[in-house]
């Protein structure tokens, strides 16, 4: 039985990846029962994980998979092609997915009307469907496609927030979002103007061959303004704060930990296998552009989140640090720095993620996300706080925890690329992370709550245990780095080296 | 048992202590219980399989588990790790004693997490002492960081918060920028971070590079409280005695001193040291250390802040004779670790029963206590003696020995400046024996009569430990011959 | 000189400018998606110019004819189009709802009264 599924559906498991969640998005409406439609989400969002880590476990053990959607080949067909970097990425976003959804009845009980679930975890599973595809996909015109499918369903999931200003939030992270769609839209259209292929593999080659012009280099700019827009790179990071901190928590959570990853991906892809190291940096000195944006990145977002009285505003502060890192990583156009960004992917989803659905746990017992909604919480809440201070340890870099790993091997990457006074600059906003971590670890250990405050129990186990698995994985990856660094820096050698 | 798995064991075991303490947090009897004998098999286990594994010039290896391709968490055990370790182990049972009788006549609070906490920078201390590589000691180093952060913070008042804000601002605020900045760069240098005989650095890093490399590691360990990053150990003291006493006497501030000699001995080697010339400004910056806080202590009347500031000026007596790059320095440096971990602990010990007994925190207040509590005030004088370095306490042997290699290595002005640190801890240490001997009680204001010594298990840690600073004057030998191993 | 033969990336660029401008000078809600669109169309007229082969024509099989324009740019803008559409009409909804909570859908009179939110 299961191996005549196997031999059905074996050789179709990347494109799967993108045709179950759309059509589950559209059996969640016709479900319409809030219960119903998350168990259908639940199970398409595991399997997906499931299915991953297959994917990635075939593209260790056999090499980089191409899909032929439809058995149309190249040029002509949409050639979906995983390797070992987008097998790492998809890795993440679906295993996100999965364990957001473990805590999404509990949490959005409290923030989103019960009629509209359905409607939401459809929306959810759309999104997911926009982020897998803008992974696996092989052809540059694809990822546009995929992209406006995230971010359309995201712009809808963050509107869901409690308060009226979900909504501005949503319209300023959609006109922005938008903008920079389109021009990465052009940029993809200048890149086919040079060479008359979409094919991410053929791209390369052709570009290759054509070498350095205007029209190049214009299309490397769209595209880095564009990624960068939707990465929430600084300076174009405006619409990040809001809408992190008005959407409904468990949203936050997953695009906090998916969205800007993939982007990020996408930039690294376009930087990486379609220009190439000679063109991206050597010919075109992107790194001059990117290195004093990333470093800016990491100490503005560190600097601002020491002042945020919410800490959902916090940490998106401080994921717009550390983006700056990941996109440091990428400027460093070395295997190690490489490395690093590639690695933070991970790593950082998995803490970022983790550190969001505890504040999940906080606003649904105490209503609030604010700074005084953590007096005394070390009492009140120990499993909950006990993740916040493992998680807020990861953020710092502390050895042992996965923010160590990542940091390690920038400051190799800085080194390695002679750059010290970078790797001294790497270490030292982590010293920013230090006081904005401790700042809600002091209130939540010494402060007392006000004494008209009411009792508050610990998180309901629908929260605490994903964010124990996240903050667990937090652990085990700062210790067991195989699977992460290993694949991550096989994949960085891979970007390097030249070979698509 | 082998000595390969013991040292496995003697880095876990502390945690073991940690489950025991929070499975029987509602019964303290069975729950020190517990504790006692997790220390006492500790050290059993430290004393009895490792050491003369060791003697016998073993170096029992563990590798544990390989973190990033070519960088492992693994230990190795060579003689300045061990003397380390077996003051870490000892002191800890000592102190555990000295813990319940403290706590417990304090009447302090959330005494389980301290246990806990405890136990797990009695962890930290292990696996800092028996690390084979500097990741793993880095890794370990921060681990005692952050355990001992709730107990720097014990009472939860607002001066202990901003205390525990300097603690962590300083200490993880150098580790991360300067002595992880070292670490990588040490593993790009020279492709790996073990700890070898001779060094790893010799044709890896030379000139100025060494000078700053050198310059990271002294500064980023903010644990051994080289001057201007030493404002934290004053800070500290507004914890439960015994954490200044294990911690801030021993186990945290000599994990410092501990990692900035075993750099110098193991990564960077003596000869490089001395032929290069690379640390002579560090000398400097020791003596410095030395004489400035001997004279902030003298000015302090609260009696854990004047140790806590003899404790910084001690701590740089270690790192000058790292810095000397002789033979002799090392040694001695090595040695102080052991001598003054018991000079030290003594003094704090005694600091906390006279807290507990006469509820007196302050120099000027102690007139004529020390007829009413000979004990404590007998081991004070002890302990005091082997801080200054005046036989028959055993710091008078690492004083010698630093005094050797300063002049083998030409370096008269740290004679000098040895010579004068050792008349001023006579000034701020004896006036204390002096005030409580000598001086009459103050006029009795109705407050005297109960004073008394403090619980017996308050009493005596302080005077076993001083009586081991004297057994150690007559043991130097065995030490001396256990350190040799450490230099090729 | 402006090169006449290319005039019509030019009108691109122009239309590029304005709908950037609007975006960013306007703050009407409905203007900026407006803006948006100007946006977004000058990419889909970016596409079509350089889909265009001089002395093709349309991209439809018949006798006689041997030179066909680029159908593939005009196919993705199908795409595109489709896109577009697709975030007016989110972006519209959402400016409803906006309408519905603030009472206005200007950018500096929202913006006054979350102040008075956050005041209170």
């Amino acid at each position: 039985m299961i191996e005549a599924v196997w031999a059905l559906i074996g050789d179709d498991l990347p494109a799967l990846q993108i045709a179950v969640p759309l059509l589950a998005a559209t059996v969640c409406v016709l479900v319409r029962r809030p219960r119903a439609a998350w168990a259908v989400a639940m199970l398409v969002a595991w399997s997906a994980f499931a299915n991953a880590a297959v994917i990635l476990h075939r593209v260790l053990t056999t090499g980089t998979i191409s899909y032929f959607e439809g058995g149309w080949p190249v040029p002509w067909g949409i050639e979906l092609r995983i390797d070992l970097l987008n097998a790492l990425v998809l890795l993440v976003v679906t295993g996100i997915c999965a364990i957001v959804l473990l805590a999404a009845p509990r949490s959005l009980a409290a923030e989103v009307p019960e009629e509209k679930h359905y409607l939401f975890y459809a929306v959810y599973l759309l999104c997911m469907t926009g982020l897998a595809g803008m992974t696996v996909t092989g052809d540059a015109f694809n990822v546009f496609v995929f992209l406006e499918i995230s971010s359309l369903s995201s712009y809808a999931l963050i509107s869901q927030g409690r308060t009226p200003r979900a909504l501005t939030s949503a319209i300023q992270y959609l006109v922005m979002g938008t903008l920079g769609g389109t021009f990465i839209l052009l940029g993809i259209g200048m890149l086919y103007m040079t060479t008359g292929t979409l094919n991410i593999v053929d791209l390369a080659s052709r570009l290759a061959m054509v070498g350095p012009n205007r029209t190049v280099l214009v299309a490397l700019a769209c595209i880095t303004v564009g990624t960068g827009i939707k990465l929430a790179l600084f300076p174009l990071h405006i619409w990040l704060p809001n809408a992190y901190t008005y959407a409904p928590a468990v949203v936050t959570a997953f695009i906090a930990a998916t969205a800007t990853k993939v982007a990020y991906y996408v930039l690294v892809r376009f930087v990486y296998s379609i220009f190439q190291v000679s063109l991206a940096f050597e010919v075109n000195r992107l790194d001059a552009v990117l290195l004093p944006v990333s470093i800016a990145a990491m100490f503005a977002g560190s600097l601002v989140a020491i002042y945020q009285d919410d800490l959902k505003r916090m940490l998106a502060y401080s994921s717009l640090a550390q983006i700056g890192y990941m996109v440091l990583g990428l400027a460093l156009a070395n295997v190690n720095g490489l490395t690093g960004g590639l690695v933070h992917i991970f790593n950082h989803a998995i803490m970022k993620c983790g550190l969001f659905l505890v504040l999940a746990a906080v606003l649904l017992r105490t209503g609030s996300t604010r700074l005084s909604a953590f007096a005394g919480l070390g009492r009140r809440m120990p499993l909950t706080f006990a993740a916040f201070v493992v998680g807020g340890l990861s953020l710092i870099g502390v050895p042992l925890t996965v923010g160590f790993v990542s940091k390690w091997y920038l400051v190799l990457g800085a080194l390695d690329a002679g750059l010290w006074p970078v790797a001294v600059l790497i270490l030292a906003s982590s010293l920013l992370a230090v006081v904005y971590v401790w700042r809600v670890v002091e209130v939540g250990w010494f402060a007392e709550p006000p004494a008209d405050a009411p009792e508050v129990a610990e998180a309901p186990l629908g929260l605490l245990v994903p964010i124990w698995i996240l903050i667990g994985a937090t652990l085990f990856f700062g210790v067991f780095t195989s699977l992460s660094a290993g694949v991550a820096s096989a994949a960085a050698r891979m970007l390097i080296g030249g070979a698509a | 048992m082998s000595a390969v798995a013991a040292v496995g064991l003697a880095v876990v075991w502390p945690l073991a202590a940690v489950v025991l303490i929070a499975l029987t947090h509602r019964r303290p009897n069975l729950r020190e219980t517990g504790t006692l004998l997790t220390a006492g098999s500790l050290f059993a286990v430290v004393a009895g399989v490792i050491l003369p594994a060791v003697q016998a010039g073993g170096r029992p290896r563990l590798e544990v588990l390989e973190l990033l391709p070519g960088l492992e968490l693994a230990f190795e055990v060579e003689p300045l790790g061990m003397l380390f370790g077996l003051v870490a182990s000892g002191l800890w049972l000592v102190t555990t004693f000295y813990s319940i009788g403290y706590m417990r006549g304090h009447h302090e609070a959330n005494q389980t997490r301290f246990y806990i906490c405890f136990a797990i920078a009695i962890c930290g201390a292990l696996g800092v002492a028996f690390a084979a590589n500097v990741l793993t000691l880095f890794i370990f180093y921060e681990l005692i960081t952050i355990s001992t952060y709730p107990l720097v913070t014990h009472s939860g008042t607002e001066a202990a918060k901003r205390a525990g804000r300097l603690y962590l601002g300083i200490l993880m605020g150098t580790s991360i920028a300067f002595l992880l900045l070292a670490v990588a760069w040490t593993w790009l240098a020279a492709g790996t971070t073990d700890f070898r005989p001779g060094g790893i650095l010799a044709g890896a890093v030379g000139g100025t590079q060494l000078v700053a490399l050198l310059a990271l590691y002294a500064f980023g360990t903010g644990k051994a409280a080289l001057m201007p990053f030493h404002r934290w150990l004053p800070a500290a003291m507004v914890a439960p005695t015994p954490v200044s006493a294990l911690l801030h006497a021993v186990a945290v501030v000599k994990a410092g001193v501990f990692t900035v000699l075993k750099v110098a001995v193991y990564i960077f080697g003596i000869d490089l040291l001395a032929t290069t010339g690379a640390s002579r400004w560090l000398t400097w910056v020791a003596a410095f250390t030395i004489i400035a806080a001997s004279c902030v202590a003298i000015s302090k009347d609260n009696l854990k802040a004047r140790l806590a500031y003899s404790t910084i000026s001690q701590l740089s007596y270690i790192v000058l004779g790292a810095a000397l790059a002789t033979t002799a320095g090392a040694l001695g440096g090595g040695m102080h670790i052991l001598m003054h971990a018991f000079g030290k602990i003594t003094l704090f010990f005694c600091a906390g029963a006279i807290m507990v007994g006469a509820h007196k925190t302050e120099v000027s207040e102690l007139d004529g206590l020390g007829r009413r509590m000979p004990f404590t005030f007998g081991a004070f004088l002890l302990g005091s003696l082997s801080v200054i370095g005046l036989p028959p306490a055993g710091g008078s042997w690492s004083k010698w020995f630093l005094l050797l290699g300063a002049a083998e290595a030409d370096a008269w002005p740290m004679m000098v400046v040895l010579m004068a640190s050792s008349l001023l801890s006579i000034a701020y240490l004896m006036p204390i024996v002096v005030r409580g001997f000598f001086r009459p009680a103050p006029a009795d204001d109705g407050h005297g009569a109960g004073i008394h010594e403090a619980p017996l298990l308050c009493v005596l840690p302080p005077v076993v430990t001083a009586l081991g600073g004297i057994v150690l004057f007559f043991v130097a030998d065995d030490v001396w011959r256990l350190l040799t191993g450490m230099v090729p | 000189m402006l090169d006449l033969g290319l005039y019509n990336y030019w009108v691109v660029i122009f239309l590029m400018m304005t709908g950037l401008y609007v975006v960013i000078s306007r703050g009407n809600l409905i203007k900026k998606v407006i803006g948006l669109n100007i946006f977004q169309v000058s990419v889909i007229m970016f596409y079509v110019s350089m889909g265009k082969v001089r002395g093709g024509t349309a991209p439809i099989l018949a006798e006689g004819i041997e030179v066909y324009s680029n159908p593939l740019p005009h196919v993705l803008m199908l795409t595109a189009i489709v896109v577009g559409v697709a975030t007016s009409a989110v972006a519209l909804a959402l400016i409803v709802r906006i309408k519905e909570a603030y009472g206005t859908i200007e950018e500096d009179e929202i913006r006054v009264v979350e102040g008075e939110e956050e005041a209170r």
